[in-house]
């Protein structure tokens, strides 16, 4: 079994070194040391592994060290900044496993524009030799990107030429979106095996800076010290430690102290089970520090953001999530009025960030997604963004005499602070952007809302009474885990990221549509193809034919 | 700058002809120029040295002596001539015509291998640079400058091809052979071994033997291209890196001969004693063989290697004297190698033959090294002593590969890290060994003497005395 948890203590791969304003991390992969047996991690290339680690350090950062305001991504190799993913363990791998890879590499990707958009740390590559595919990829995902320029150490994406694949990780999306490297130079970068180097480099806009060698970590630190300027991180701060998790693990499925999954193989269903704070949270800025990573948000954010990944990667035939909530309301508003009041500090901002990558990982999970909103439940502000991640919602419509009716209600935390990867809120997006409809469900905030309201106001799917309710939910189960987990996953994807794109939507876009298509075709993974012959030194044989 | 081509720069491309070729060489002359000046040979340059220089590729032409001045050596374009009806030699298009074009699939691998190659030779120039100031005699001096100016031929060979086949991006790779420096810490060499300078005759006897005959060994793989235009070169190149080897062979065997000299005048082999009589002690030789060795070990790249592998299934090139192989496609055959165990010891795994074929190309080249320690060890032996120089195994002092970071003797015993800092001094030159031998390097000018460490060759330059004014320095 699979699981994310590290320690900067144990990092096999990367090194995290901190200094006032500035961290650097630098990657020196240990060959070694890849997660499953089979291949070595030569060249800096990195496997599920080394992401794990990276993710934990960007983790660390965001909350233990929180005068961070710029992060250097650099290498402690040679000549080598990083070659991608390694090639050897993509070509042994089913896949599943590739898929589950390229997601989770993606998110902490994203999540880096995400803390520098929104948290204000920056990042800055430090290019300090060749970065070549998921290298430069990794470096696409920084703010800034400077290459050494030694005459030799150029930036590529040799997917295409080397192995008949896409550089899905961002790759392709970043260079046109983000840095706008016009589309023919880019056809012409993406297709030479050797990269771009030097002041090409930076003429085509792939780099924004080529530095000589006896310059390079002296522009690289000034530059890093320039992009803290106007961070909104604390020049002194004491740091919150993220601990480990309370979680057990057990047949019955994994258990937290505020989340919880029920795994149920035969239905091929995990029942995810939210629970509100026991009591009102801390609300004073030296309560809520002293709770630190007990602090419920934070907490209840940490355990789903792992059960979600646990799920993903060591439960790939379980189909459905049923998303519960359990608790009192009142203690969820309260808790969203709390951060919604103490934004502005730094370590309320990264839960609150926490948070918002947490629900959107939910939601880019190639599972369906349901809510139940029934007896005891609170999906209230933002819990109820779970049930607004899911493809439907059920409510259990039941008197007040018959039982203990639930309700739902909104919180100014479903009006922003946690957008989907669309870069609107699920609101905004389930009612498409419609302002008086919003302007209406705004209105409510605080005011619990029964199951008719609820019904009324487009804010759940389905009403079954407490007659209804159990056979329809098995239905509901039963019927889902009929249907095509490939068409599903398409379908789902789909119809939750309507509207408008943004990169984040393109990238997991594009992986799923283009990249999953190609690594599934035999030009890609047969015996002939050019990912399965890579370094064999059997040439790729491919059917010419266009499709 | 109009360039009278026949005269100028001799060849056998048709050169007056080509415009593509000439538009090219109009750009990159100079700058070749400029280069030589700034970091070629240092404080020769107005000098007349009894240089050889290639006119043509047939039996005469390929040796025409005189005085010339360096700047103004005729450096020529040739290819051996073409083979006719030649097929593909190796990978998975074995017996098909040979290209004359590059094909467009195998571009990027084979500028990358040109570049690589073409990098080497402007670098041992520079490594060279200073060695004119400490000559041991004038013979050797004019040794050293004919090695200089033909590994700079042999970077107008590579420039030749990039020019010719590469189009914009080839000039482009031509002009970077000139901006990146050996040493330089913005600019390097490619290969880091390149990057260090040759500060003693010593250690450029050592390059030239050893270092000079992993360039003959790559320059065979390419030989074997599929891509004719780039075996044609490399088959004429290797005809002058012989003569460098043969400086090697010669130099430590001169060195050998003056040591063994002193050895029986004094009745001793005690390296301090020697030491005093200003000779070059036979363990202080072996360890600079370690060295030398060893660090050429890492220039054929890892033990398994998916890169030479597609080199080789694409015909891009080959291994030396392939010809000698019974099977040249080796599709899914394999051979048995060496790897670490657990132990510190070696245990044999049975890997693919394509993705062994740097150590296949190793093990030749180390068959090859051992022609001169048998003729230098002859040399010991008819002296009466009992020393032999060995060449170390090669897992000894790896960084590539998987024997990197293994510690052990140079005869294969492991070792921990901590034991092996504490030998170093007796497996490789030591801060002690270098300085003495940097205290022997004072210039010899004058015609037919020789420094004190070294013999007199047997033979001059091209059927010249040994005490002919080979540069006239005056």
């Amino acid at each position: 079994m699979i699981t994310f948890d590290t320690h900067p203590d144990r990092y096999r791969h990367w090194q995290l070194q901190v200094d006032g304003a500035i961290a650097r991390l630098i990657l020196a992969v240990d060959e070694d040391a890849g997660l499953v047996p089979g291949y070595q991690l030569k060249l800096n290339s990195y496997d599920l592994g080394v992401d794990i680690e990276l993710n934990d350090a960007l983790q660390r950062i965001r909350f233990e060290h929180p005068t961070v305001k710029t992060v250097i991504v650099t290498s402690g190799m040679e000549k080598m900044f990083c070659a991608g993913a390694n090639i050897y363990m993509l070509g042994t791998s089913s896949h599943g496993w590739k898929v589950n890879f390229c997601k989770f590499t993606n998110e902490t990707r994203n999540s880096m524009e995400d803390s520098s958009a929104r948290s204000g740390i920056k990042f800055l590559a430090a290019c300090n030799g060749t970065t070549a595919g998921g290298g430069y990829e990794l470096a696409l995902a920084c703010d800034e990107i400077f290459l050494i320029d030694d005459r030799s150490s150029a930036v590529s994406l040799p997917e295409v030429p080397l192995l008949g694949v896409l550089p899905g990780t961002g790759g392709l999306t970043r260079l046109t979106d983000k840095r706008h490297v016009r589309r023919d130079l880019a056809d012409v970068f993406c297709t030479n095996p050797d990269g771009v180097r030097g002041r090409r480099a930076k003429d085509w806009k792939l780099v924004d800076e080529v530095v000589p060698r006896h310059a390079f970590d002296e522009k690289v630190n000034a530059r890093a010290h320039e992009l803290c300027a106007g961070s909104l991180r604390p020049d002194r701060a004491e740091g919150i430690a993220l601990t480990p998790l309370n979680r057990k693990i057990d047949e019955a499925g994994y258990h937290y102290g505020h989340v919880d999954v029920a795994v149920d193989v035969d239905a091929r269903a995990a029942t995810i089970t939210v629970r509100a704070p026991a009591t009102k949270i801390a609300n004073t800025l030296e309560d809520i520090h002293r709770a630190g990573a007990d602090w419920w948000p934070l907490a209840m954010a940490r355990e789903l953001d792992d059960a979600i990944l646990m799920l993903r990667t060591n439960n790939d035939k379980i189909g459905s999530f049923l998303i519960k909530t359990e608790g009192d309301m009142d203690c969820v508003l309260d808790a969203d009025a709390v951060l919604d009041a103490q934004k502005s500090d730094w370590f309320v901002r990264e839960v609150i960030a926490m948070m918002r990558r947490t629900f959107a990982r939910l939601e880019v999970s190639s599972r369906s997604l349901f809510a139940l909103i029934e007896e005891g439940s609170c999906f209230a502000g933002s819990l109820y963004e779970l049930a607004l991640a899911a493809d439907r919602i059920y409510m259990l419509d039941i008197t007040e005499e018959e039982g203990d009716a639930p309700k739902i209600a909104l919180s100014a935390l479903n009006f922003g602070e946690l957008e989907s990867i669309n870069g609107s809120t699920r609101l905004a997006s389930r009612f498409y952007g419609d302002a008086a409809v919003l302007a209406d469900l705004k209105s409510t905030i605080g005011t619990p809302l029964d199951v008719f309201a609820s019904e009324e106001k487009g804010l759940v799917t389905f009403i079954p009474d407490d007659i209804d309710w159990e056979e329809e939910i098995r239905l509901l189960v039963e019927e889902r885990a009929s249907l095509s987990p490939d068409a599903l996953t398409g379908m789902e994807a789909n119809l939750r990221f309507g509207g408008a794109e943004t990169s984040a939507t393109k990238i997991f876009g594009r992986l799923s549509a283009w990249q999953n298509w190609i690594f599934n075709r035999p030009n890609a993974v047969g015996d002939k193809g050019a990912l399965k012959l890579f370094g064999s030194g059997t040439k790729a044989e491919f059917d010419r034919r266009r499709v | 700058m109009a360039i009278n081509y026949q005269e100028r720069i001799p060849n056998n491309v048709d050169l007056g002809n080509d415009r593509r070729l000439q538009r090219a060489l109009e750009h990159w002359q100079p700058r070749f120029l400029d280069w030589w000046r700034e970091l070629g040979p240092e404080g020769f340059q107005t000098k007349d040295v009894y240089l050889r220089t290639a006119t043509s590729v047939d039996a005469k032409g390929w040796a025409s002596f005189g005085a010339v001045k360096m700047p103004d050596y005729r450096w020529g374009i040739f290819l051996a001539d073409q083979e006719k009806d030649r097929t593909i030699g190796c990978g998975d298009d074995y017996g098909k015509p040979v290209w004359q074009q590059v094909p467009g699939e195998y571009r990027s691998i084979l500028r990358r291998l040109i570049v690589t190659q073409g990098d080497t030779e402007p670098a041992s120039v520079e490594q060279q640079r200073l060695l004119g100031l400490t000559c041991p005699s004038l013979f050797d001096l004019r040794n050293l400058f004919q090695v200089n100016v033909e590994e700079g031929r042999h970077l107008w060979a590579m420039v030749y091809l990039l020019h010719a086949y590469f189009g914009r991006d080839g000039r482009e790779e031509a002009e970077d052979l000139l901006m990146r420096h050996s040493g330089s810490e913005d600019n390097p060499r490619i290969l880091g071994t390149f990057n260090e300078p040759i500060s003693d005759w010593l250690s450029f006897f050592m390059f030239t033997y050893f270092t000079d005959r992993d360039g003959k060994y790559q320059l065979k793989c390419l030989a074997e291209s599929s891509f004719d235009p780039l075996a044609r070169t490399c088959r004429f190149m290797l005809t002058e890196e012989a003569h460098h080897m043969y400086v090697g062979e010669t130099g430590i065997s001169r060195i050998v001969k003056r040591t063994l000299e002193k050895m029986v005048e004094l009745k001793t082999d005690d390296p301090a004693i020697l030491r005093k009589s200003g000779v070059v002690d036979l363990p202080l030789l072996q360890r600079y063989v370690n060295f030398w060795f060893s660090s050429c070990m890492d220039l054929f790249g890892a033990e398994i290697s998916s890169n030479a592998a597609i080199s080789f299934a694409n015909g891009v090139k080959g291994r030396p004297d392939e010809k000698r192989f019974e099977d040249h496609i080796e599709r899914d055959t394999s051979l048995e190698i060496g790897m670490p165990d657990e132990a510190g010891g070696m245990r044999m795994e049975e890997v693919a033959v394509r993705s062994a074929m740097n150590e296949q190309v190793r093990n030749a080249y180390i068959k090859d090294c051992q022609i001169g320690l048998i003729r230098w060890n002859r040399l010991i032996k008819k002296a009466g002593f009992e020393f032999e120089l060995e060449l170390p195994v090669s897992r000894f002092r790896r960084n590539i590969g998987v024997w990197a970071a293994q510690y052990m003797t140079p005869d294969g015993k492991s070792l921990t890290a901590e034991e092996f800092t504490r030998q170093h001094d007796r497996f490789l030159p030591s801060d002690e060994d270098r300085l003495y031998v940097q205290s022997l390097m004072q210039q010899v000018t004058e015609p037919g003497k020789m420094a004190g460490w070294i013999a007199p060759p047997d033979r001059g330059i091209n059927s010249k005395p040994v005490d002919y004014e080979y540069v006239v320095l005056q």
